[in-house]
């Protein structure tokens, strides 16, 4: 059985979340390696060229140009990728007050995005504005906790998605922010929120037991953390109250992060919660390394951070 | 256990019998990488995105009018040349639009000083010019209140003695922020008549502490942008040359 205990050391500058069970044997053993590389964005909200450099905050820094040089430079050195957005593709610039998201998708589109979840500010032209620009988007958008069945969104959307790459099966499902008292109603129509723990609930064990995932990855818009309103879900409460995702990756909150947050979940087994800020600034990467070996049966899994 | 419990455990048996290779994660790394101008630019992506941005680059950088001289939303006490400006524009542009489909006409305007987010500088005005003044995509409401509603609206202008733009409403306040005179479209504001308010959707759902738009009679929304309402009034004027008046001061 698939065992993972991790138990955390901190080294300086770089944390090592290091081996449970046997440990290094699996190293030493002759089993071959399969790597996964997972890049994700997240509230890019239409910053398509590059700040400039009389930018206070992020002189030079973004641009979808230098994005996509980076990811093809990535997926030459490792072609199983798979790239991910965590919502709030639109509004912030005039491509979006002009073009009302069709560069955002058709961008997205030629960097070859997977998938990606929907965000509030996806909504600020309406549902029927998101649903006008689905034609430009070649990716699948993903998400489990909104229902838009009695909406034109119906059917455009799923609640996961199982990708096969290298032999493993990586199931991804989204989750949206509750949009009542964000965005105004007449925008978001009859889409129904429901709760993200519950449908992660369902989700994980779809993903585990129904479709056999070796890896289950959440794309989340809703927000990293709320200091101030404890009782508000976020993806380090639900990384708490959950079991079976490996990593969240996450948005919304426009969180900067100095590394990939290693939290323990409801079985006290460590996970990753991930987000890299906002407006394309930063592209996050997570690198996972499968062991095709069986005969360990008691193997660990690192995390460095 | 649950009958549910039982298939997932047998399942497994089946899932561990089989031969099939199971797949262990072994190791986990993340980092994230910033995106600099150290990278080099994707000149596909670059030549795709090119006219786009010449587009917009055009249409914003377009003359529509001319600002006679420089006017901040600082510049006044209760009341602001831009803030009337912008009042006034919202009343001209979207009260045709509301009697046309109503039959009704726009009582009063009522939006925030805080959404006015730039000055409004002397010399050329462009589209530019305009989502630096209305950043925001916030659409024009008009809200059906009773008078005795229109009470509490006064209450809060007086209490925040903030030069909120307004049109058609005038208020005199004493020396102790006390109401002298209310009146909109010259008139005393009757307790029995019903008022149209016309403001932003921001506000009708009680931004800046406005608690007053609700409960309403109606809501009539409008889908006419406050920006796009002042590139609409740019491009029907040569030169703006907006003033403080009398519609919201403070005797001594």
């Amino acid at each position: 059985m698939k065992r993972r205990d991790f138990i955390q050391q901190t080294t300086a500058g770089a944390a090592l979340v290091s081996l449970g069970g046997l440990g290094l044997q699996s190293f030493e053993s002759a089993s071959k390696f399969t790597k996964i590389t997972i890049l994700h964005t997240n509230d890019v909200h239409s910053h398509i060229d590059a700040f400039g450099p009389e930018n206070e905050k992020h002189p030079n820094q973004g641009g979808v140009s230098r994005r996509a040089s980076l990811i093809e430079s990535i997926r030459k050195e490792t072609p199983n990728t798979l790239l991910l957005d965590a919502g709030d593709i639109f509004q912030g610039t005039p491509y979006f007050n002009y073009y009302g998201g069709e560069l955002e998708f058709k961008l997205m589109s030629k960097l070859k995005y997977d998938a990606a979840t929907i965000g509030n500010h996806d909504f600020d032209n309406g549902i029927d504005g998101l649903y006008a620009q689905l034609p430009h988007a070649e990716f699948q958008f993903i998400t489990a906790n909104y229902d838009f069945s009695n909406t034109v969104l119906d059917t455009h959307t799923k609640p996961y998605k199982v990708f096969r790459i290298a032999g493993v099966k990586i199931g991804v499902f989204g989750l949206g922010i509750e949009l009542d008292g964000l965005v105004d109603s007449a925008m978001f129509k009859e889409t129904k929120y429901l709760d993200p723990i519950e449908i992660s609930q369902d989700m994980v064990r779809v993903l585990k037991t129904e479709e056999a995932c070796d890896l289950v990855i959440c794309l989340s818009h809703l927000g990293y953390h709320y200091k101030n309103e404890l009782n508000k879900i976020s993806d380090l409460s639900l990384a708490k109250a959950t079991k079976d995702i490996d990593l969240i990756i996450g948005g919304h909150t426009h969180t900067f992060l100095p590394k990939p947050t290693v939290v323990k979940n409801i079985d006290d087994k460590n996970m990753l919660v991930n987000q890299v800020g906002c407006y394309g600034i930063n592209l996050g990467r997570i690198d996972f390394y499968f062991d095709s070996n069986k005969n360990k049966s008691a193997n660990g899994t690192s995390i460095f951070v | 256990m649950r009958f549910t419990h039982f298939f997932f455990l047998l399942y497994f048996f089946v899932f561990l019998n089989c031969k099939e290779e199971k797949l262990q994660l072994s190791k986990i790394e993340g980092v994230q990488i910033e995106i600099t101008d150290a990278l080099t630019v994707n000149s596909e992506i670059e030549a795709f995105i090119k006219p786009y941005r010449n587009h917009i680059k055009k249409d914003l950088d377009s003359v529509l009018a001319f600002s006679y001289a420089t006017y901040s939303k600082n510049d006044g006490k209760f009341n602001t040349a831009i803030g009337n400006f912008i009042a006034d524009a919202v009343y001209s542009e979207a009260n045709p639009i509301f009697k046309s489909r109503t039959g009704k006409d726009i009582d009063m305007v009522l939006l925030n000083h805080g959404g006015i987010r730039s000055t409004l500088n002397k010399g050329n005005i462009s589209k530019k010019t305009a989502f630096e003044l209305i950043p925001f995509e916030n659409s024009v409401v008009i809200i059906a209140l009773k008078g005795t509603q229109m009470n509490s609206l006064i209450d809060y202008l007086r209490k925040m003695k903030t030069a909120h733009p307004i049109s058609k409403l005038n208020l005199i306040l004493n020396k102790d922020f006390e109401v002298v005179e209310a009146k909109i479209k010259g008139e005393d504001i009757k307790n029995s008549k019903t008022y149209f308010v016309a403001t932003n959707d921001y506000l009708y759902n009680g931004g800046d502490n406005m608690r007053f738009f609700k409960p309403n009679d109606s809501a009539y929304y409008l889908n006419y942008k406050i920006r796009t309402i002042l590139i609409d009034k740019f491009n029907k004027m040569d030169t703006i040359k907006p003033v403080i008046d009398n519609r919201f001061i403070q005797i001594k």
